[in-house]
């Protein structure tokens, strides 16, 4: 079997509104252990473990305890970033739906290594499932005494806000997610200064996606050294993989790093509805690369997903069979985008609406050899030269599918009269 | 300073620590171009045409927010970082009204300039502009929303320097906005129409009310009387938009070309702003010795007077009674100078030059009337309107000869002369009540801790035994930290000057384009230089004053003075209340 249950071993084994079952199932025990070991060594652990975020940019998640630790201030804060926006991922959800207490203890860990003294959930306004999961959850940890004054008899004292946005893609994005909570519009912040220096009211932040928390407590059991065998060189651990699209069996699915892309859609997906072909899979989310149905051996691993110099790490694999026209979905993406930028920048604001009408040209068949051009030339403007995340990635889609689908570009030139 | 070396276009240099890439490479002649950067705002990185390359990073870094960092190698021409330029240039212009030739900022718009020194010829992307209102609903500002570029600065100016927050960004991705909030119109309910955000405007979006087709119709009409009062700020910085240096003082030929322009009388608002200085230090005088409500604050600044009514309604009777320069101008002009000159005050057509824009907006207040039919100033012009007349008229600036202003309101004081710089007011205020109350001459009369651009300014000065603490204020922000003294009772101040706009009236929102902290600093020191060089310096010295009260108001604080140069001041906090 290729799928391996560390963060979703409770998954439908326990009623996630129980802590008692929570905790009958090894809940809150490797907070415990935590609370007994050294913060330095609790940060070293998840260094040897050689995590890398689950959100999306894959950034190494003790590099950003490190930063935090150090910073001397008597607020610092822990944000868990739940706004799971990106389209074809629901793997944050299934992890809050379904064990939201190993997200907290994930949570109070890392504040603990890394002395934060308050933290926030950041829950996308249309989970609102989630969000009553977690107040309830906090609550009842709040009861047990895991979160509160004097945590388990320590001298740890922390607490965890659940706050929620009004539905914006870009407060994913973390300094628009930090503006939202301080209730301005969500549009990000110049970098540096960085979050865990500068961040949520000027303090030191440390922000981390669900499946980050949620992955620390078994850090914390199975030790950072037998952790990074799990998985490839680049990637240790296992990830949730959010399939959707034309498959059989659609849904959330713990791998270890390095199993093919292909294995995910055939062997845990079932195969292809009808068993018709593939025309093309979109990684990652809406701003992910799209890649033809001969790249599928590609095994899941950041290293080799940089080669798309995209955000690919979050984990979705949307499948598009031969009944899907390329361009109709690089319409869909892009105007998506156009929609949620959230207009601080010029390329991102102005760029997408223009990325829009050269697509439309394509979908037309009025389009040129020129128009190839200037949408190639614009997606790497926008790309390279956005202020935050989202315009640096939301062009993945149009480059890559330049590079891999350009047959279908130049057919659309050169056959006016096919439309 | 630690110093940090790097690499700029192939040439090693070393700048001091936390440099940012824009300013390294300004330092040795390397300009990389910016749109949304502007010196002494907070504004950064938006509109990221300061992008370059830095090697190691795969995407492009804008130079304006970056710092330096050992070892930095940096490309700031390479054929990808212009094509980035260009393409941002070019995707601003394809949502944006073109037509150049109409607009107000053409020939020195930041955006045509950088769209011409990029080269952009053509634009690879059709355009996607799409009409929006104008508005034009308030006496002070307009804003065509068709020509904003989204850039922040006028955002950043109302809410972080003034802490007014009007403006604001709503809306996002292709339909993002500046607006006023909650989406109005620029009202009198929030704005106190400073201008700051037209000042700083790259393009033609937010300017002030063009009323210089009004003073050309009166100029040419034959039943009408026009005369002019300028403003103590314009004379040190008119030049710049004539083409001077900055900071030259052009006193003489501006009033020539005023008579050239066509007006009957070329007045100079100093004299209005000694009579200032003798009410309101009158006043000051009255207060402490009466129990008065201290500390008193100045009222010569209308856009602190709007700030004072919508947002600290409850203090305004700390503010002076006295009416601005300008409109104790307009009370004379409209009284005492059509009596002397054997007018109908009905025929008197009265033009300021002002370097301000809230200045049009209190020119209109009903308070400020001597006849009740008609405004007793009726046209107000900021400098930069004052230098689109100049231009229109081709009178060629440089080679007029000097004239001296005309009488009966043309001799003033260097006291009148600073009312121009933050802390002028103050300082001249002092030199009269100093004097009156203490009945000995002051020793020096430069107070150099009033002087210059820090934020809040105190002073200490001995009048009759006791020492008083006074303040000065400029920009908004800074006076709400004045005025929240005051209305917690524990401001430890008798008098307080407040100002507006930063630098005071030389950095106002009518003033020419490009101020900054240094061109305010040019203008400052313009100012006191010619404070430094006039025979008379103190207010209560102006003899052209001491015959109008002999001639015609009898006494400071008199009758005559409460009807024509006092007024009084509004709740208008409406919205917050609603």
């Amino acid at each position: 079997m290729i799928e391996m249950k560390l963060i979703s071993k409770r998954f439908g084994k326990i009623n996630p509104l129980s802590i008692d079952e929570y905790i009958k199932f090894d809940g809150y025990k490797n907070l415990k252990k935590a609370l007994s070991m050294e913060k330095t060594e609790i940060i070293e652990e998840v260094q040897k473990a050689y995590l890398r975020g689950r959100g999306g940019a894959g950034f190494p998640a003790a590099i950003k305890m490190m930063g935090l630790a150090k910073e001397a201030n008597k607020d610092k804060y822990i944000i868990c970033n739940a706004d799971e926006g990106e389209p074809g991922n629901f793997k944050d959800r299934y992890l809050m739906e379904n064990d939201p207490h190993q997200i907290i203890e994930g949570m109070i860990i890392v504040a603990y290594a890394t002395g934060g003294t308050k933290g926030f959930i950041y829950v996308r306004g249309e989970y609102q499932k989630s969000m009553s999961l977690l107040k309830w959850s906090i609550d009842e940890a709040k009861k047990k005494g895991f979160l509160g004054q004097k945590i388990m008899g320590s001298k740890f004292n922390f607490d965890i806000e659940v706050r929620s946005g009004a539905g914006s893609y870009v407060c994913g994005e973390e300094f628009a997610l930090i503006e939202s909570i301080e209730g301005n519009p969500g549009r990000t912040r110049v970098k540096p200064p960085f979050p865990t220096q500068v961040g949520l009211y000027g303090k030191p932040t440390l922000i981390n996606n669900v499946e980050t928390f949620s992955t620390i407590p078994t850090i914390i059991e199975m030790g950072g050294v037998n952790f990074a065998k799990i998985g490839t060189p680049s990637s240790t651990g296992t990830k949730l993989i959010s399939l959707s699209g034309n498959v059989k069996n659609k849904g959330v699915f713990e791998i270890p790093f390095g199993v093919p892309i292909k294995d995910v859609i055939y062997k845990l997906g079932g195969g292809i509805e009808k068993d018709r072909k593939i025309k093309m899979v979109q990684l990652g989310g809406a701003c992910g690369p799209i890649i033809p149905e001969y790249m599928l051996d590609m095994i899941i691993d950041f290293e080799r997903f940089e080669e798309f110099e995209s955000k690919t790490g979050a984990g979705a694999i949307i499948v598009i069979d031969e009944r899907f026209d390329i361009f109709t979905i690089l319409l869909k993406v892009v105007r998506f985008f156009q929609h949620e930028s959230c207009g601080k920048c010029t390329p991102c604001r102005e760029g997408h609406i223009q990325l829009g009408n050269l697509i439309e040209k394509f979908i037309e068949r009025k389009a040129t050899m020129q128009d190839i051009a200037s949408l190639e030339s614009l997606a790497r403007v926008i790309h390279q030269a956005s202020l935050c995340g989202l315009g640096q990635t939301s062009p993945t889609a149009i480059i890559s599918s330049l590079k891999y689908f350009r047959d279908d570009y130049i057919d659309r030139v050169e056959h006016p009269e096919r439309g | 300073m630690k110093m940090i070396n790097l690499t700029i276009n192939n040439v090693k240099v070393s700048v001091e620590q936390n440099t940012s890439i824009l300013k390294a490479a300004k330092k040795f002649s390397m300009n990389i171009p910016t749109l949304c950067y502007y010196e002494d705002l907070n504004i950064k990185s938006d509109c990221r045409i300061c992008v370059v390359e830095v090697e190691g990073k795969k995407g492009l870094v804008s130079a304006c927010s970056t710092p330096v960092s050992e070892g930095m190698v940096i490309n700031t021409n390479s054929p990808r970082v212009l094509n980035a330029r260009k393409t941002i240039v070019e995707l601003i212009l394809s949502n944006h009204d073109t037509n150049c030739t109409t607009c107000v900022k053409n020939m020195r718009c930041e955006l045509q300039n950088l769209a011409k020194n990029l080269g952009i010829n053509e634009n690879r992307f059709p355009s996607v502009f799409e009409k929006c209102e104008i508005d034009e609903s308030n006496p002070s500002i307009i804003r065509n929303p068709n020509l904003c570029i989204k850039c922040g600065r006028c955002v950043d100016v109302c809410n972080n320097v003034q802490g007014t927050s009007v403006l604001s960004i709503l809306g996002r991705g292709h339909e993002t906005r500046v607006t006023a909030v909650f989406d109005e119109a620029l009202s009198d309910d929030f704005c106190t129409f400073c201008g700051q955000c037209a000042s700083v405007c790259p393009v033609g979006a937010i300017r002030e009310k063009d009323d210089t087709d009004l003073v050309w119709k009166a100029l040419t009409d034959p039943t009408k009387h026009v005369i002019v009062q300028v403003a103590p700020a314009v004379r040190v910085s008119l030049g710049e938009e004539v083409g001077q240096k900055i900071g030259t003082i052009v006193t003489g030929k501006m009033v020539s070309a005023m008579k050239i322009l066509g007006f009957d009388q070329v007045f100079d608002t100093d004299f209005t702003a000694d009579l200032t200085i003798i009410e309101e230090g009158n006043e000051l005088i009255h207060r402490v010795t009466n129990g008065g409500v201290l500390p008193m604050m100045t009222s010569c600044c209308p856009g602190w007077i709007n700030y004072a009514e919508t947002r600290y309604p409850d203090i305004l009777d700390h503010i002076s009674s006295c009416k601005s320069p300008q409109q104790m101008f307009g009370a004379l002009a409209k009284s005492y100078y059509p009596k002397k000159a054997g007018l109908d005050p009905k025929d008197v057509f009265v033009v300021s030059v002002m370097p301000c824009t809230a200045k049009k907006y209190e020119a209109q207040r009903e308070e400020m009337r001597v006849d009740e039919n008609s405004p007793d100033i009726d046209v107000v012009l900021t400098t930069r309107e004052l230098g689109k007349m100049i231009k229109q008229m081709g009178i060629d600036f440089e080679n007029l000869d000097e004239k001296p202003f005309d009488s009966p309101f043309g001799i003033t004081t260097g006291a009148a002369a600073i009312f121009g710089a933050t802390g002028g007011v103050m300082e001249a205020a002092i030199r009269t009540v100093y004097e009156v109350v203490n009945k000995k001459p002051l020793e020096s009369l430069d107070f150099k801790e009033l002087r210059g651009l820090k934020g809040i300014k105190e002073a200490e000065i001995n009048l009759g035994g006791t020492n008083v603490k006074v303040a000065v204020a400029h920009t908004l922000s800074k006076a709400k930290i004045l005025c929240d003294q005051v209305r917690a009772g524990t401001s430890p101040y008798a008098f307080i000057e407040i100002m507006t706009c930063p630098g005071g009236c030389i950095g106002g929102g009518g003033q020419p384009y490009g101020t900054n902290n240094k061109v305010r600093q040019d203008r400052i020191d313009s100012t006191y230089r010619l404070d430094a060089s006039m025979k008379l310096r103190k207010s209560h010295e102006n003899p052209e004053v001491i015959a109008l009260y002999e001639d015609f108001l009898k006494e400071p604080l008199g009758k005559l003075s409460h009807h024509l140069l006092h007024t009084h001041y509004h709740d208008r906090n409406h919205k917050a209340k609603n």
